[in-house]
């Protein structure tokens, strides 16, 4: 994967990490059948905190993100977003995923709704919301992924880029304090991936808790303040962005930035 | 040499493309008689489309209408020279009988009910059918509409249809009462045992008071205290295309709710609900619906308490719409398997609930690609309720049967068929064309 320049200054004075644990994830495994994709896996968020997941395709960083939201169940060990422990309990999921915003690589916008309609949608009917009020932050945010003149469209009628941007701005109207991307940008064009960093970029200045699985290493580089690689299933490594990619320790690290930087 | 020029300085004038290329000629040149094959095959379905309409246009126009009687027509046809069997159609049996063929034996003097009826039933549908053009407060007129509807047809107390709609009040009440201690399944299933046992038992006592064995035509309950009601028409009396319209827009209505509830539950996790869902499904689809409703005519008796009277037609509407439901619920489970999962994660990731991601994601989409699907199955439901003329209802093949019976009509086949079929016809193409139009209303651009 390229290297993309991100061109604009980035003003990292918002970009505080608090003390305050966003996301505690404890011994946790999980199996598909007999097959152990995530192992051990121990990891903290602090409340502010940009994380990029890095590592080769299968090794489980999907997995491990969809966990978070209980999109995925785990089998062993505990996960606390904000505070709530993930079970089995319909209540507590349902108030997890209503407070952790996640953003697909194939959008996942609903096709039979237009982009307003997509955005407002749970807003009205798990934040009960009254729907004037929902579209006006809905128009809010669409503004602020610059695209507010789509609303009346249908996800099919946009671009890629216009697309993700739309996944993006109908996560931010559940007032998320937790955004989880994965690969946001691997399904789109060069010329697209851009304008999803940038809005990406935004967010991370506004001081959202962010964990993105991407193989944009320049954002990497420059947005996180964490890198984190995986391989089958375990976080081998994980330092600031710096460290990182200029000092990897294990050998598995150093193979992926090889291959990844294109040296 | 040197002036010669390499670059054409000057246009050719633009010509009219060959005639044979565009116009009425062009066309025919190009779809009907592009080769020898092709021109063989426009020769020969040009003339069987010919000898076929001729033949059948010179029978049917026939000035037979006003004939009382098959040997009337003949006489008229022999008058004007037309002899042999296939001389011209005998439509005097249509003006004599249609009014039969669209009402069977229902009383004369009450033919408004059904034509009132069926005119509200097109009012109860355009909300739902045209929701674009029609305003959503008439679906307020939809939502009492299926408690006029057979109120008006069979007439009766007006004691009948609240009690029922009480049913559903009764079946609300119990599920928010069950809902908030116990969870919505357990709601569903109190709200629906409610809903039973006081249609099937406490109802009745309300309606008719309590029996009095001494005199059973004794009326007691509401009926005695407010005796309001329109007069009271036997199920043995429905028939024709109204039976069938009943019979079929019943089954419809009622198919599609419960097809969707059994695709739902085929997918589910519950794994008792699975097995009961596939159970159901895969039995009704193995059984011909000609046994079905042989057990609604005869068997079921049997399983009834002596003296109750479950209505013939009810029985039949029953199980043609377990029928349907059947062959429904794989049609919309088609539709559920072509939904990518990333649907499912979408609403899941909001925070949607279960039912939420449901109504609002997951049906809307899965029904608009099964329409092709429900559609046809509509359709066939509706040409199947003329199997009821098997148990004896006298739908309009049933019917068919005694007209031809009669003396006066004795030996008339393809009128009368041709009439039926040609009804059908339009009902069937109707909703055929509107799958079309739906199809297209609902195309928002996939990718
Ligand atoms: N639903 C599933 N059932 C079985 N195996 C799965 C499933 N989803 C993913 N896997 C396997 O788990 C491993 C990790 O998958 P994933 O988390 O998607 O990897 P990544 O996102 O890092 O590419 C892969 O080997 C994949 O084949
Ligand atoms: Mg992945």
């Amino acid at each position: 994967m390229s290297e993309l320049a991100i061109e604009r200054e980035i003003d990292r004075s918002k970009m505080q990490v608090s003390d305050e644990v966003a996301i505690e994830i404890t011994n946790m495994n999980k199996w598909y059948g007999a097959f152990h994709v995530l192992r051990d896996i121990n990891l903290t968020v602090q409340r502010g905190e940009r994380i990029v997941i890095a590592g080769p395709s299968g090794s489980g960083k999907s997995t491990l993100i969809r966990c978070i939201n209980a999109l995925e169940e785990h089998q062993q060990g505990q996960i606390v977003v904000d505070g709530t422990v993930l079970s089995s309990d319909l209540k507590n999921i349902d108030k997890i995923r209503s407070e952790v915003g996640m953003v697909f690589q194939h959008f996942n916008l609903f096709p039979h709704l237009t982009i307003l309609e997509n955005c407002t949608l749970a807003p009205i009917w798990v934040r009960k919301i009254p729907r004037k009020e929902a579209e006006e932050t809905a128009m809010h945010f669409l503004e602020k992924v610059k695209i507010p003149e789509q609303a009346d469209k249908y996800p099919g009628q946009l671009s890629g880029g216009q697309q993700q941007r739309v996944a993006i701005a109908r996560s931010l109207c559940m007032m998320p304090r937790i955004m989880l991307f994965d690969e946001p940008t691997s399904a789109l064009d060069p010329e697209m991936i851009k304008e999803v960093l940038d809005t990406m970029i935004e967010l991370a200045e506004e001081g959202m808790t962010m964990l993105c699985v991407t193989h944009e290493m320049g954002f990497a580089r420059q947005v996180a303040n964490r890198v984190i690689f995986m391989d089958q299933g375990q976080i081998v490594e994980q330092n600031e962005p710096e460290e990182f990619f200029n000092n990897p320790q294990s050998d598995r690290t150093k193979l992926f930035l090889s291959q990844i930087l294109g040296h | 040499m040197s002036d010669l020029s390499f670059v054409r300085t000057e246009m050719l004038p633009e010509k009219e493309p060959p005639a044979s290329t565009v116009g009425a000629i062009g066309w025919a040149r190009e779809n009907l008689f592009s080769g020898w094959f092709n021109s063989i095959l426009t020769v020969v379905s040009l003339t069987v489309i010919y000898y076929v309409l001729s033949t059948l246009l010179t029978w049917a126009i026939s000035p037979t209408w006003s004939a009382t009687s098959l040997g009337e027509c003949r006489d008229i046809l022999a008058e004007v020279g037309r002899e042999g069997h296939y001389a011209g159609a005998c439509w005097g049996v249509i003006r004599d009988r249609w009014i039969q063929l669209l009402f069977g034996f229902y009383p004369s003097e009450l033919y408004w009910r059904p034509i009132l009826a069926f005119i509200l039933l097109g009012v109860a549908l355009a909300p739902v059918l045209f929701s674009d053009k029609v305003t959503p407060k008439l679906l307020w007129f939809s939502a009492v509409f299926p408690f006029l509807f057979p109120w008006l047809l069979w007439g009766g107390t007006i004691w009948a249809p609240l009690a029922v709609i009480a049913g559903f009040v009764i079946g609300w009440f119990v599920y928010k009462a069950v809902d908030a201690s116990a969870g919505s399944l357990a709601g569903i299933i109190a709200a629906v045992v409610a809903a039973v046992v006081w249609w099937m038992f406490l109802s009745g006592y309300v309606v008719n008071g309590v029996p009095n064995p001494d005199d059973p035509n004794a009326v007691g309950g509401l009926n005695a205290l407010l005796p309001i009601g329109i007069e009271a028409v036997e199920s043995r009396n429905f028939g024709g295309f109204m039976l069938s319209i009943t019979i079929g827009v019943v089954a419809i209505a009622c198919s599609l709710p419960l097809g969707i509830v059994l695709a739902l539950g085929r997918q589910s996790d519950l794994l008792i609900v699975k097995a009961l869902c596939v159970g159901f499904i895969e039995f009704i689809r193995g059984v011909p619906l000609i046994t079905l409703l042989f057990v609604a005519s005869t068997l079921l008796n049997i399983f009834m308490p002596p003296g109750t009277n479950f209505d013939i037609i009810l029985r039949v509407i029953i199980m043609a719409t377990l029928f349907a439901s059947a062959y429904m619920a794989e049609v919309i489970r088609g539709g559920l398997a072509a939904l990518p999962k990333g649907q499912y994660e979408g609403a899941d990731s909001l925070g949607l609930n279960y039912w939420q991601a449901q109504r609002l994601i997951i049906m809307p989409q899965a029904l608009k690609i099964s329409i092709p699907g429900i559609v046809s199955t509509f359709i066939g439901l509706f040409k199947d309720t003329t199997l009821v003329s098997i148990i004896g209802l006298l739908d309009p093949l049933g019917l068919s049967n005694s007209i031809r019976a009669d003396a006066a009509w004795n030996g008339i086949v393809w009128e009368i068929y041709g009439f039926i079929a040609l009804m059908f016809f339009v009902f069937c193409f109707a909703m055929s064309r509107y799958s079309m139009y739906l199809e297209r209303k609902l195309h928002t651009g996939h990718r």
